[in-house]
């Protein structure tokens, strides 16, 4: 939903980076705001997940030029804890496997940080299982899911309806989704984006990056992005997924950039 | 993680590390038969004692100091350490009340308050300060059960009959170089003796102190739980930060008659030098346990944080039928620590359990080692073993070794040995990080769910503030 008087809640100037001293991103403008969904597409290399991991605050990756306003203050010095506290999800590409750490108690220390943040009460326990309940159905997981290790033995499918899961609790300003939509089978496809549609709202904003089409058939974006050598290369709305699907990413990098980023 | 926030977290200062200043009587550097005749009569020691001593001293002038462990450290004089102090205030006092402030005071900053008002409503403590014991709470109350539970010096003036039955018959004087040593010089620690068929009411806890710098520390502690008694009993130790290295040379010892059980618990945070190496206790402690009734149960339950040196084998000699022995620990290295670990599980009667749970987390420059036996002996029909030893690395200057020794005389036996070797990615701490979890407890919610296994054998009172210890011991060594 695109109102050009909404807040901005990110904002992206000239982003540099690296990582093990090889540079990455090369001047990354980017602005979103309040109720819109942006789709960052491009090639593999192309430096997309490396923007999702800096707006994160990873410590391999190094910010060498460049801003990143969140709601109008520094993003980037805070650390990553500090970055969740405050609204910004990362949904991971990759969930990692955490052997020993019950999934229950990691969501509830992890919604407990974010309440607490924003001054509200801490759940305990009781009351925690009754909101992880309520937000399993928006994702449709078997609440077995929580007695486990987090991650551990889950399937792509499993991982990545957890992300949204921690989407769903943690109730984010910001959302960033890193190829939520790879190993990902028609059905689960649809139940995360399922979520994620049910997630987006007036007054947050969903960053998607993503390799195909598919997951924007399933949900709309107001703007998407084309990614290239580090840089936003172009934007246009939903039909410039549509002709990078006809067309390949090879025509993008042919043509000048026409627009400047939004 | 940033550099900066490392560096905070590294210098997190060990929290037990002062010195309390008292008035302590201690007797010359050295050791001779003289000393061990010193230390007996000082303490008014009955004959027996004394030659029990004398037979020690004179075996371990005999012995050699091991050297087969991993580790390093450089030569021990033995000449250059103090045998015995003990606080000026001797004689042990009727009440609290008349208890040195200061001491009571100590154990107030350890967290072990004694007084009436503030002590724990369900344990019972031994508090040990140097050599000497100074207190121990609810004796009474336990009296009124038939458990007695008192200094081992108490015990060798009051029930000189128990100490004459039971001392060195598990560990015998001549048992090792250090068990030797501890046999000829140990000061004092802690007695239990769980009457036929009392179930002992309360926790039981020993406190250690070390507080001086230049005395050796040898505690004795026996443990007897006659037919269908059961007792759980935990110790703790702290010491003051010297740069110097002090000698802990310590004796459990632990017998049950059939169908009886001891859960003996340790939470070992003696003072582990510094960041270089410089400091901390050297640690060498015989811990063993005999079995010697049918269906009679010996658990040892370890978290050992502390020490430069852990030399350490709590074990269990499985002699009656169907008896049960379990060793769970956490060993846990950070820095320059270098600890050797594990148990030995004897296997004589038939149809004997054992269960071996071992997790080592070694990060900074620390050597971490779990070295293992378990013996099954020829008339052990039907015994079975079941061990797990896993380890955590954290950084990538650290070590971990496995040495699991197996030897089976008895073809209806079961063993099982499992191992694992993990480490803490920067990638899970950044997953956990990127939740909103602080960087410190994620490291400590990973390192509790990896210990959980054990954590959940310690009693309730202690299993947090293992928990807490750990992640304390843990801070900065990630980044």
């Amino acid at each position: 939903m695109i109102r050009p008087d909404a807040p901005v809640l990110l904002e992206i100037r000239d982003l540099h980076a690296s990582v093990a001293d090889q540079p990455i991103l090369h001047g990354v403008n980017l602005t979103l705001r309040a109720g819109e969904i942006h789709a960052v597409m491009g090639r593999n290399g192309s430096g997309k997940s490396t923007l999702s991991k800096v707006l994160a605050g990873h410590p391999a990756y190094t910010v060498t030029g460049g801003s990143v306003l969140y709601k109008g203050a520094d993003l980037l010095e805070l650390d990553p804890e500090q970055r969740a506290r405050i609204g910004l999800f990362l949904g991971f590409q990759y969930p990692v496997e955490i052997p020993g750490v019950s999934n229950l108690e990691f969501l509830r220390v992890s919604t407990n940080a974010r309440r607490m943040e924003e001054g509200e009460e801490e759940l305990d326990t009781f009351a925690f299982e009754d909101l992880v309940n309520e937000k399993l159905q928006v994702v449709q997981m078997d609440p077995a899911f929580l007695e486990r290790s987090v991650n551990e033995g889950f399937s792509g499918g499993e991982k990545k309806r957890n992300e949204i899961l921690q989407m769903a609790l943690l109730e984010p300003v910001v959302a960033i989704l890193d190829e939520t939509d790879s190993g990902l089978d028609i059905d689960a496809l649809r139940i995360v984006a399922g979520g994620v549609n049910h997630l987006a709202g007036p007054d947050n904003a969903t960053l998607l990056i993503t390799h195909y089409q598919r997951l924007l058939d399933a949900i709309t974006p107001d703007y998407v992005h084309v990614m290239a050598h580090g840089r936003i290369l172009r934007t246009g709305g939903k039909e410039l997924a549509l002709e990078l699907e006809q067309r390949g990413y090879d025509w993008v990098d042919a043509e000048p950039a026409v627009l400047e980023a939004v | 993680m940033s550099s900066a926030s490392v560096g905070e977290l590294v210098s997190q200062p060990y929290k037990y590390g002062f010195i309390t200043d008292i008035e302590t009587e201690k007797i010359a550097k050295g050791l001779s038969e003289d000393v061990v005749r010193l230390i007996s009569a000082k303490k008014e020691e009955p004959a027996f004692l004394l030659d029990f001593r004398l037979r020690a001293y004179r075996q371990w002038l005999q012995m050699e100091e091991p050297d087969w462990a991993a580790l390093g450290y450089p030569v021990i004089d033995y000449q250059d350490i103090i045998y015995y102090a003990a606080p000026k205030q001797q004689q042990k006092k009727a009440s609290l009340d008349e208890v040195d402030p200061k001491l009571l005071e100590t154990f107030d900053k350890l967290g072990i308050p004694l007084s009436e008002q503030k002590r724990l409503s369900n344990v019972a403590v031994d508090a040990v300060f140097d050599s000497v014991s100074i207190a121990t709470t609810y004796k009474e109350k336990l009296a009124e059960h038939g458990v007695i539970f008192c200094s081992i010096s108490e015990a060798v003036k009051e029930h000189p009959e128990l100490i004459e039955k039971y001392l060195g018959t598990v560990v015998p004087s001549n048992d090792n170089y250090f068990a030797a040593l501890n046999s000829a010089v140990f000061s004092d620690g802690s007695f239990v003796f769980i009457p036929k068929g009392v179930e002992c009411p309360m926790e039981l806890s020993t406190y250690f102190r070390i507080n001086s710098g230049d005395t050796g520390q040898f505690e004795r502690t026996l443990i007897v739980a006659e037919e269908g008694a059961s007792v759980s009993y935990l110790e703790g130790c702290t010491a003051p930060m010297f740069d110097t290295n002090q000698l802990h040379a310590a004796v459990v010892e632990l017998v049950t008659l059939d169908d009886a059980s001891i859960k003996y618990s340790t939470v070992q945070n003696w003072y582990a030098g510094d960041e270089n190496g410089v400091g901390g206790i050297y640690n060498f402690v015989t811990k063993r346990g005999q079995c010697r009734g049918d269906r009679s149960r010996i658990s040892w339950t370890q978290v050992e944080t502390g020490s430069a040196i852990t030399w350490k084998y709590p074990s269990c000699v499985l002699q009656g039928a169907d008896s049960v022995g379990e060793f769970y620990s956490v060993a846990l290295t950070n820095n320059r620590q270098q600890a050797d670990t594990g148990t030995k599980m004897i296997h004589v009667g038939p149809r004997t359990r054992s269960t071996i749970v071992s997790k080592g987390i070694s990060a900074g420059h620390s050597s971490n080692s779990y070295r293992g036996l378990v013996q099954i002996g020829p008339k052990a029909v039907g015994a079975r073993n079941y061990s797990q030893c896993d380890s955590m690395l954290i950084g990538d200057q650290a070590a971990a070794n496995t040495y699991p020794y197996i030897r089976s005389q008895q073809s209806e036996a079961d063993i099982e040995h499992e191992a694992s070797t993990c480490r803490i990615s920067e990638d899970q701490l950044f997953y956990l990080q990127s939740r909103g979890i602080g960087f410190e407890q994620a490291v400590s919610m990973m390192v509790s769910g990896f210990c959980r296994d054990v954590f959940h054998q310690l009693p309730m009172e202690f299993a947090a503030e293992a928990d807490k210890l750990l992640a304390l011991k843990l801070e900065g060594s990630v980044g």
